[in-house]
């Protein structure tokens, strides 16, 4: 499709504004000096509505979303997103509050009702996870790990604790080891065995330098460790703390709690688990929980309760990070996925964990006769399949997989995640999609697995519905074409 | 209520199917001792009720205040043609392009995002979005830290101090130094520029609404082997000189002007660009124009080697998840503006600034601190405490702006004025009545 800059014409417009109020006054650049003013005028496209309109909305038909088909995309918890989410973020008395208005008067008094919000999704998140505090902040679940870590080291910094290594296992999220690096950490892998954490491993690995060690749980391959206990236990004998990257809490919601698995500090991602849009990659929101001895360092402000009862914003916490993100995190994330945990309730929410983890399975024990399963037991929301059979006797890999499906009206699962599976395939189902779906999921990949053995080079053709074919990504590289001059 | 489409006899079929007669028997991989114990959530609400609970909560904020209030967000109008669009279920219940065939809407557009930054800024690359401006600044920091591998940063007191406090924030376990630079005369001289310096930190227009041109001291930090770092107004860049002709390295900022509404602190969107030199160093996803085997054009993620899910703790950024949908709505709006709009956009702040500042200053006791020039928003020295004065003016329906006492302890009395397109003639005539009789 042409570029908005292609289409643009001179002196098209899409919008207008009133007159000025002081017409001829020394305002406009005359009154600024050249050397303050840009040389030429932005070279943005000059389009009517109408055209800016038609550009997007055909832009949108290249897309596939949730709302088109089944978009079983694992580790992302692709689920349904409500619509009357989207109207109460749009609310005036929400969308209109400017951030710095709680300062104008008394702590807080002229948004009582965004602090209230904020409250109580911090109590509500305090009872799905069992943490004692959150923090609304974290903009993104890998900002969340990041606000983590700075907790981290805040509780050792403030202990004398000299400790420069976090643990990660070799099947988490690259955002893991990225976070605790920026933190400022140095991080050491530690090694999987059947698809868990390697105890024995682990346990060699612990000693007094290390501060902590970061898990999800379920982990990548969509399996409960089960041997957490013992693992946050010999943490905690270093004073290590216990980090839970929460973009697999969908799988135990109302089954069991970050904090009952001996985790210290928790993020969530609101975008997955609570079912607020992805918006083509963000934004999310990546809330963080602590438990009691670490509720000092969480970042400034902290929603508090006078005695009157009114809410305000305490800034007076001198252990405090300081602060993550400008004020109260992504509000406008926050309010829509304390709409859907107000909408679920209890057991709505613990209804989640059930059908994520049933279709999962469902789809696990009836992809098993035609792929390999990378760890074939019970597993969680997720199910990790393998191509590494097909890539090796019939040159087929995840990617073909992931291309093929395309054609068949599905969005294809990650691939090539977690590292530890060759030719990772990783499928999600969520709880949103229905029996048909999955049936119509296990077609698909039964057909495939069949022309993986008659016809590969069918696949690798593959995807033939689309607008574009596979893109030449190492030409991508080598001549960066990053925006239109 | 829910939304799982699944009835009872959906899943019977599916447990039958693994041979199984209860869900539970799924979750018997989770030893007994850690299940939940306590469940103490709220019941299920329809869509009625919670529409109606937090409709409730929405009316007891105060936002119908006229309001003067910026500090680095603002009260811009918004076109209706930018929600229609973004409310496009194919552009917002997607997720990040990893599959470019069947994400060709969002990954043009983010390519026509890059285009639009580069443009504002006349630099050469910019990533996909980051979270804000405050966290964009950081990374920045950060790019310049590791190409010049120094420790030290020197950052003007007059940007933006919930920035200042965010960078202390971030950089408090890395051993580096943050020097803040006094505001001597009209802004910062760039004095404490050193050759152990990794970035000279400026903002344009200036927390206080001055406008500068920083050439000078962008010249002195590159004399000294640091980089220039401009923390902008998008908006302003409407008019203003650009990053690049200043001959900053990077530039970063709030996109928040760019169409996207205040909601009450995000989301938001933080941009970045950089010169072609640092292209490699850049963190977050970036998008590029390619080729497919037929030789047709299409666009994917390039340039990943750089990011975490390749490069793990050594990437140049910890970030997945960014701002994209928010970087579709400026681009939009950009687009609705178009070359001259956003030109015209620019100028009318000024004006309105302009013909505020006539009016606020010629009441009694109400002093302009700066000689200007400004952009939309500017200090007063009031005769009495800002925050008393602010308070008062609360009870006649008006956000008046900003004390800047919370941040500036020697400027109590200082009152920081916003002044956008939307406020009218009658609005600012309010303001300067309400304002007199207050003090
Ligand atoms: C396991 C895991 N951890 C962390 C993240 C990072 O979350 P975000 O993309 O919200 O920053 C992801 C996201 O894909 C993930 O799947």
């Amino acid at each position: 499709m042409k570029t908005i800059y292609d289409k643009s014409r001179p002196s098209r417009r899409g919008v207008t504004f009133p007159a000025p109020l002081l017409p001829d006054a020394c305002f406009q650049e005359a009154c600024l000096s050249p050397e303050l003013l840009r040389a030429s005028p932005a070279q943005l496209p000059e389009m009517a509505e109408i055209d800016v309109v038609r550009h997007f909305t055909n832009l949108s038909r290249q897309n596939f979303g949730v709302d088109v088909g089944p978009y079983p995309l694992g580790s992302c918890t692709m689920k349904y997103n409500p619509k009357f989410t989207e109207e109460i973020a749009r609310l005036p008395g929400f969308a209109g509050l400017h951030p710095l208005l709680p300062q104008l008067r008394r702590g807080g008094l002229l948004a009582q009702g965004a602090l209230e919000v904020l409250h109580e999704m911090e109590q509500l998140l305090c009872a799905i996870t069992g943490m004692a505090a959150y923090t609304m902040q974290p903009l993104a679940g890998a900002h969340g790990e990041l606000t983590g870590l700075m907790l981290m080291a805040a509780y050792h910094r403030h202990r004398g604790n000299q400790k420069s290594l976090v643990l990660v296992p070799d099947s988490a999220h690259g955002t893991n080891p990225a976070s605790a690096a920026i933190a400022g950490y140095t991080v050491r892998t530690v090694p999987s065995k059947d698809g868990v954490m390697d105890l024995e491993a682990y346990r060699a690995m612990l000693g007094p330098e290390v501060a902590g060690v970061m898990m999800t749980n379920p982990n990548t391959l969509g399996l409960f460790e089960p041997d957490i206990k013992q693992i946050s236990e010999a943490a905690h004998a270093v004073d290590a703390l216990m980090y839970y990257d929460g973009a697999n809490l969908n799988a135990i919601l109302g089954i069991a709690k970050p904090a009952d698995l001996g985790f210290d500090i928790v993020h969530l991602n609101l975008h997955k688990t609570f079912a607020t849009p992805h918006g083509g990659g963000g934004p999310g929101s990546g809330p963080v929980g602590v438990v009691a001895k670490l509720d000092e360092y969480l970042p400034i402000s902290r929603v508090a309760r006078r005695e009157d009862g009114t809410l305000f914003l305490d800034y007076d916490r001198p252990h405090s990070i300081g602060y993550v993100a400008p004020f109260y995190g992504n509000f406008g994330v926050v309010l829509k996925a304390y709409a859907y945990i107000l909408a679920l309730g209890g057991p709505g929410l613990k209804r989640v964990a059930m059908d994520a983890v049933l279709a999962a399975n469902y789809l696990r024990a009836r992809l098993a006769p035609q792929w390999r399963v990378a760890v074939d037991r019970m597993c969680m929301h997720e199910v990790v399949l393998s191509a590494a059979d097909q890539a090796a006797q019939h040159g087929v890999t995840a990617m073909d997989v992931a291309k093929a499906l395309i054609d068949f009206g599905f969005h294809p699962p990650t691939v090539y995640f977690p590292l530890v599976v060759k030719e990772a395939i990783m499928i999600e189902p969520t709880e949103t999609e229905s029996k048909e779906n999955l049936d119509a999921i296990v077609e698909a990949m039964a057909f495939i697995a069949k022309k993986a053995q008659d016809d590969p080079d069918w696949l690798h053709a593959a995807p033939r519905s689309t607008p574009v074919g596979r893109l030449d990504e190492v030409r991508a590289a080598r001549q960066p074409d990053l925006a239109q001059r | 209520m829910d939304f799982s489409p699944h009835t009872d006899d959906d899943r019977a079929q599916m447990l039958g199917a693994m041979g199984l007669s209860s869900v539970d028997e799924l979750f018997a991989g989770i030893p007994p001792e850690l299940r939940v114990r306590q469940w103490d959530l709220p019941r299920p609400m329809s869509e009625l009720e919670v529409t109606k609970r937090l409709g409730r909560l929405a009316e007891r904020n105060a936002h119908g205040l006229t309001c003067f209030l910026g500090a680095g967000f603002y009260d811009h109008f918004i076109p209706a043609a930018v929600d229609a669009l973004i409310r496009r279920s194919e552009l917002y219940t997607v997720y990040t392009p990893y599959q470019p065939e069947i994400s060709q809407g969002t990954l043009q557009a983010i390519y026509e995002y890059q285009s639009a930054i580069c443009r504002l800024t006349g630099l050469y690359a910019s990533n996909a979005s980051l979270y804000d401006g405050g966290t964009a600044l950081f990374e920045a920091a950060m790019l310049a830290v590791r190409r010049t591998g120094r420790k030290r940063l020197v950052i003007c007191r007059a940007v933006n101090p919930i920035y200042r406090v965010m960078l202390a924030s971030y950089t408090a376990n890395l051993h580096l130094e943050l020097v803040e630079e006094d505001l001597a005369g009209g802004g910062c001289a760039a004095d404490l520029l050193d050759d152990k310096t990794a970035a000279l930190i400026m903002q344009n227009p200036d927390f206080f609404g001055r406008v500068h041109n920083y050439a000078d001291a962008f010249a002195k930090a590159h004399e000294m082997g640091a980089l220039a770092i401009l923390c902008c107004n998008p908006l302003a860049l409407g008019v203003l000189r650009t990053p690049a002709e200043m001959d900053a390295d990077i530039a970063v900022g709030e996109g928040q002007p760019l169409g996207l509404p205040l909601s009450f602190g995000g989301p938001y969107l933080g941009f970045m660009a950089v010169s072609e030199a640092l292209l490699r160093l850049m963190p977050g996803r970036v998008v590029g124009r390619t080729l497919d085997g037929q030789g047709r054009e299409g666009y994917c993620l390039t340039l990943q080697t750089r990011e975490q899910h390749i490069r793990r703790e050594k990437a140049t950024s910890n970030i997945c998840t960014n701002q994209a949908l928010c970087a579709v709505a400026a681009l939009i709006y950009l687009s609705l503006l178009g070359k001259e709009g956003l030109r015209e956009l620019a100028q009318l702040n000024m004006a309105q600034a302009a013909y505020a500042r006539q009016r606020l200053t010629a009441i009694p006791g109400v002093r302009l601190m700066d000689p200007g020039p400004w952009f939309n928003e500017f200090r007063l020295e009031l005769p009495l405490d800002a925050r008393v004065a602010v308070s008062r003016l609360i009870d006649k329906g008006i956000a008046a702006g900003f004390p800047l006492g919370r941040y500036y302890p020697e400027q109590a009395n200082a009152l920081l004025v916003a002044v956008t397109e939307k406020r009218s003639k009658e609005e600012i005539g309010n303001l300067a009545e309400a304002l007199e009789a207050v003090l």
